[in-house]
């Protein structure tokens, strides 16, 4: 391995602390552990701050919408008394098209505090987008690291569109082969220029999706008296999920189930450069939300303050073919035109709906804006292209990287539940040569949601 | 040629496949590690000169002259008969 290449990775930790204006050490305990709720609550952003930053970028109080047609649906399928009320929170209506301009508000707020020229961050995603708008309107310079072409220098239509959506405020897009060394150009950036790394997974980051989840137990709450029996949140890495769960239970929405829902992406590697066109979703899949679930310090920063084993009830993943039919099925029966990612909680809802009571209601919390390249059709079209055959039938036989399958009616829409206690034992498996104390027992129970004994069984 | 100052596109290899990181897939570690960028070229060149230009950011990045005026190209794709189907079959069942 090339010197220069280790050398940046052996600075990592000097190259980040001055990037995001924040010592993780002053959080750490002595063991595994450390404080994150101090590192959540250190950061001088209350609610109100939150709201009042927000507000004054175009971004949060966005419609929640109840989907009659898409749940009268969802009761054709369902047995008497069942077919939960399906309600959507129209997050595309941000600055920037979708929820994640509620973290890109937080963080750009947070580097012009601090006095910083630029933001740079690494996604391929619109987390770019949002940054890239808000560090607009702030008058900051902006960086977008985007992994986006194969060794064939071919890219998803998708990437490309939000490359497009950067540049559109004026952003730099630097694009990079397949690979993990995205983190080496990440680093050398923020050395080079010394922006602001508006990490995905910063407090900042996390604290901007409270919000989300405050307005969506508010607006149920005065809409229908009560709080909604479940949130279906699309799970990557971790932040989304965690945001709107800390929101909605800080709003008293304490019952509330907390569901995260994924593409299935499973024996597609997120590495390799072959598999890297073979998917039709470049995020809300498997192949982000397991790893970073079951071990969410696998980001760019010391600590992820996206820690969704906290919070999460229940995992469930849906199918690609299922993602694109509730596409079309939002726009053909609620004549809304939404980007496919934005729309993996619906499919997972519209199923889990089939099994709730009718007097309950469900809530997806997002979707996301749409657009050439990042649509059904080019992403279909480029599917066929790379080999991938489109089929009709039942979504659980859809083999990731060899076909998509659409179901053939809304009745064969099923999602599929991941074992919770897989996912924690996942978690655990690095500590379990390790001499755990009190105080780290206290961390893992906390992180998993579960109690010390679980804890020790599990382990 | 392609004059000072237009708006280009360079690539450049950032590691070699034998440079790049130990933890990867077989078919990755095979291939080289790329960068692309946009910017103002600096000096007149010919396609495939190795170049520096301006990024918007004011860096300058060295690279692999590729493309003068780059234009975006994502569209709609081409037309896909299974997404009509699939229309048909959700209309279909919602309202049969």
């Amino acid at each position: 391995m090339s010197n220069t290449y280790q050398s940046f990775m052996d600075r990592r930790n000097e190259i980040m602390k001055k990037s995001v204006g924040l010592d993780y050490n002053k959080y750490e305990y002595k063991g595994i552990g450390f404080d994150y709720e101090l590192l959540m609550n250190d950061q001088g952003y209350d609610l109100e701050k939150i709201i009042e930053i927000q507000s004054a970028n175009m971004v949060g109080n966005t419609p929640l919408v109840e989907l009659k047609n898409i749940t009268k649906y969802a009761r054709k399928y369902s047995k008497p008394g069942f077919g939960a009320r399906i309600f959507l929170k129209d997050e595309a209506a941000n600055l920037s098209g979708s929820f994640k301009a509620r973290r890109a508000a937080l963080s750009v707020h947070q580097a012009k505090k601090l006095g910083y020229k630029g933001v740079i961050a690494a996604t391929s995603g619109n987390y770019g987008a949002a940054v890239a708008a808000l560090a607009a309107k702030a008058g900051l310079k902006c960086i977008i690291v985007q992994e986006c072409f194969d060794s064939r220098n071919i890219s998803q239509p998708e990437i490309l569109e939000k490359a497009r959506k950067c540049e559109a405020y004026g952003a730099e897009v630097v694009q990079l082969s397949v690979g993990p060394e995205l983190f080496y150009t990440f680093l050398k950036l923020l050395d080079e220029t010394g922006y602001f790394n508006a990490s995905l997974y910063s407090p900042y980051g996390i604290k901007g999706i409270e919000t989300l989840g405050h307005e969506i137990a508010e607006e149920v709450m005065n809409k229908e008296g009560k709080y909604p029996e479940a949130v279906v949140i699309t799970n990557a890495g971790g932040g989304n999920l965690t945001g709107t769960a800390r929101g909605l239970k800080d709003a008293g929405a304490v019952d509330t189930k907390i569901i995260a829902a994924s593409v299935r992406l499973n024996g597609l590697h997120m590495a390799s450069d072959t598999d890297f066109n073979k998917k039709s979703f470049t995020t809300g899949h498997t192949g982000f939300g397991i790893p970073f679930s079951t071990y969410p310090d696998r980001s760019d920063v010391p600590r992820s303050a996206g820690r969704p084993m906290r919070y999460m009830d229940s995992y469930v993943t849906v199918n690609q073919g299922s993602v694109f039919f509730m596409t079309e099925t939002l726009a053909l029966l609620e004549g809304m035109e939404r980007g496919p990612a934005g729309n993996t909680s619906l499919a997972a809802a519209f199923s889990l709906a089939k099994t709730m009571r009718e007097d309950e209601i469900i809530v997806v919390q997002e979707t996301e804006y749409t657009g050439a390249g990042k649509h059904l059709l080019p992403q279909l079209s480029f599917a066929k292209k790379n080999g991938i055959e489109l089929l009709f039938g039942n979504p659980q036989e859809e083999v990731p990287g060899k076909n998509i399958i659409f179901p053939l009616n809304g009745g064969l829409l099923v999602h599929k539940e991941l074992v919770m206690d897989d996912l924690r034992k996942s978690y655990l498996k690095r500590y379990k040569d390790t001499d755990l104390t009190d105080e780290d027992y206290q961390f893992l129970c906390d992180e998993l949601s579960i109690d010390i004994d679980k804890v020790k069984s599990l382990l | 040629m392609i004059d000072k100052g237009r708006y280009v596109r360079i690539r450049r290899t950032l590691l070699k496949p034998e440079d790049r990181s130990s933890n990867l897939p077989e078919e990755t570690k095979l291939v080289p590690y790329k960068m692309w960028v946009k910017g103002y070229l600096q000096e007149d060149s010919d396609l495939f000169d190795i170049v520096d230009v301006k990024t918007t950011t004011g860096r300058i990045e060295t690279g692999r002259l590729k493309e003068a005026s780059p234009a975006y190209k994502t569209n709609y794709g081409d037309f896909v008969d299974e997404a009509l189907k699939l229309r048909d079959i959700i209309l279909g069942d919602y309202y049969e």
